[in-house]
């Protein structure tokens, strides 16, 4: 079965990705990859899911086939790419947060680098929108 | 009634207003290196020795007091919100305190643990203030020979007592011992263990030998470890205590303080054992049994009372005879020498200046720990977010630049590097770390008072145990070392403890930093 990934982190961007992403999911019968990443070289990273938490993100996708998955990397924009590439999936959807350039010069986007580098459609989703 | 007047005569040179900064400076930066795990005290006071020279004797002990207090504090929080002890001494708290938190009650289990602090601070400053000069009186009598005899057991008791291999222990004391035998012989003028080179003739500088295990090592062992799970922390509001908090704290609050003062005072001091006993006895007198392993506020306040009363009590043998038994107060000794002042039972009627501000100090650093650290708390949180990369390139450069500038020799870099990687060896094989500051520090006083021993019996050993003192104290030490290896031998079962953590050296890690 073809694949959708969705980036995730705890917060209403991850939620905006996977709420578009089951919407997609459901219209082409494909199932769904959840990818929480982390570069782990801090004590505490606010973005890296706790178990309760993942525990509820497949709480709206009845009749979805869905897995979860969560990865420490040093470059979490390569692994999500690395991920994508290994499954074959057909659609990477993204939670995008608003940053400013200097912003984005600090903090880097990791948006912006798996749309780039992707190789299949690419959707990024703002917190409080609707699914078509 | 002296002391009080002379503590009062401390408070009103302390409460100056550039005083006042630097010990809020060094509550802060305490905390700051608190809260991270794998960055002590220790390690915060050798960065800054450098830095200080610039400042009077008096300032950089307010700061470096402030910093020491604010460590144990600092620890604390992380303890109590992550499970993970940033120092030694916030192990137990860690226990019932990451439980609380779990359970929703983090405010009070910080609220808690900052008043117990305080409180357990003030009275073992007070404490501090009797019993130091009445020790200082006795120690100036005390002959070279008996002084050696302390220093031997001091030595061998944190060596073979606190950490939980004493092959180890012993293992790092020598190499400490031997890292404080470089240098001219002060006798007799002799190069000792300098290959041939000039700058190794000089003494080697503490801050070099200091900055290098704790800074340097940390960070390459921190950098071959960098990526690891994320932990969840516990979200924190303001911390705050209810009254029925209030009536269980009490009690254990002042059984803490009683159990780490002694331990603190004696020169086997450490933090580990009043707090593992206090946890025990909040266990055994509590009310609410059935709270214990769920998180009961008693088993943080006992704890982390005792944790601050014995880092107040390390300071009677620091002021009091000049020697120190954790690696925070040997940096501080080791920054007392490079002021040129002579640590030792001297210290307290040769500069009465210094060391009467200083406690002072204490009490207002301690204080001012518990007015910043109760509303500061969310923030402190924050810092563990912080990515290491970003934090330990900024210890590197700090690291760099104090060596530097000691001699302003590119030749210490050298030193730096060599000792940092000794740092990151010991790290690796569980090595404490204790034992070999204590080495390279009290190895030369050792040394200067076992040849004057000998000197006065004209090279004749017997001058070593010719005092009645000197004997007693090695016979103490020596009884020290056996009982616990013939309680081991004859009641196996009841040490289950030391077992499970002598062949984990990420264990023995968290245990050295303080």
């Amino acid at each position: 079965m073809s694949t959708i990934l969705v980036g995730y982190t705890p917060d209403e961007f991850g939620k905006a990705a996977v709420r578009h992403a089951a919407a997609e999911a459901r219209l082409r019968g494909y199932g769904l990859l959840v990818v929480n990443g982390s570069k782990g070289d801090a004590y505490v990273d606010k973005r890296y899911a706790a178990p309760e938490v993942l525990e509820h993100v497949g709480d709206d996708l009845d009749g979805i086939s869905y897995e979860v998955r969560q990865v420490v990397a040093s470059d979490v924009a390569d692994e999500l790419l690395r991920v994508a590439g290994e499954e074959g999936v057909r659609l990477i959807v993204l939670g995008m947060r608003h940053r400013t350039p200097v912003g984005k010069l600090l903090m880097g986007s990791v948006a912006q680098r798996v749309i780039l580098g992707a190789v299949c459609p690419v959707l990024t989703v703002k917190p409080d929108t609707e699914p078509v | 009634m002296d002391s009080l007047n002379l503590l009062w005569g401390g408070l009103e040179a302390a409460v100056t207003p550039e005083n006042l900064l630097w010990a809020a400076l060094g509550v802060l930066l305490g905390t700051f290196v608190g809260v991270l795990p794998g960055i002590g005290p220790a390690m915060a006071v050798a960065l800054l020795l450098p830095v200080t020279y610039g400042l009077d004797a008096t300032q950089a002990f307010i700061m470096f007091a402030g910093i020491y207090y604010g460590g144990m504090y600092g620890g604390s929080t992380t303890s109590i919100l992550l499970n993970t002890p940033g120092e030694s001494s916030s192990v137990m708290t860690a226990i019932e305190g990451n439980k609380m938190a779990k359970a929703g009650r983090a405010a009070q289990a910080l609220a808690t643990a900052a008043i117990g602090s305080f409180i357990a601070g003030t009275i073992g400053t007070m404490g501090v203030v009797f019993f130091a000069p009445a020790l200082a009186d006795i120690a100036v009598e005390i002959g070279a020979p008996s002084y050696l005899a302390i220093t031997v057991m001091a030595l061998v008791l944190v060596t073979a007592v606190l950490g939980s291999s004493k092959l180890r222990g012993f293992i790092a004391l020598f190499i400490g011992l031997t890292i404080g035998l470089v240098g001219l012989d002060l006798n007799t003028g002799q190069p000792r263990l300098s290959f041939g080179t000039t700058q190794l003739a000089d003494r080697l500088d503490i801050v070099v030998v200091a900055v290098g295990i704790f800074a340097l090592g940390e960070a390459l062992w921190v950098a071959a470890h960098l990526r690891r799970t994320p932990l969840q922390i516990t979200p924190v509001g303001q911390p705050f205590m209810g009254k029925e908090d209030w009536r269980r704290s009490w009690k254990p609050w002042l059984r803490g303080t009683a159990l780490g003062f002694p331990f603190g005072a004696i020169p086997a001091g450490g933090a580990e054992t009043p707090t593992f006993l206090s946890y025990l006895a909040e266990k055994k007198l509590t009310k609410h049994p059935e709270e214990f392993g769920k998180g009961a506020i008693e088993g943080v306040a006992g704890p982390e009372a005792a944790n601050n009363a014995s880092a107040a009590g390390t300071f009677v043998p620091l002021l009091a005879m000049g020697l120190p038994v954790t690696a925070t107060a040997t940096i501080m000794l080791a920054a007392l020498q490079s002021y040129g002042i002579q640590p030792g039972p001297q210290l307290m009627t040769e500069q009465p200046d210094l060391v009467w501000t200083l406690l002072a100090s204490l009490l207002i650093g301690n204080t001012m720990l518990l007015v910043l650290n109760l509303p500061l708390a969310p923030l402190w949180a924050k810092l563990l977010r912080v990515p290491r990369p970003y934090l330990y390139a900024g210890i590197l450069f700090f690291a760099s630049l104090g060596a530097y500038t000691v001699n302003l020799d590119s030749f210490d870099l050298f030193l730096l590097l060599v000792f940092g990687l000794l740092g990151l060896a010991m790290r690796r094989f569980g090595l404490p770390v204790l034992p070999l500051i204590l080495g390279v520090i009290l190895g030369p006083i050792m040394e200067s008072k076992l040849r004057e021993a000998l000197a006065l019996s004209g090279g004749d050993s017997s001058g070593l145990v010719n005092e009645p003192l000197a004997v007693i104290v090695y016979v103490l030490t020596a009884l020290f070392l056996v009982v616990p290896i013939a309680v081991r031998y004859l009641l196996p079962s009841r040490f289950d403890r030391s077992d499970d953590a002598a062949d984990d050296p990420s264990d023995e890690r968290e245990l050295v930093d303080r």
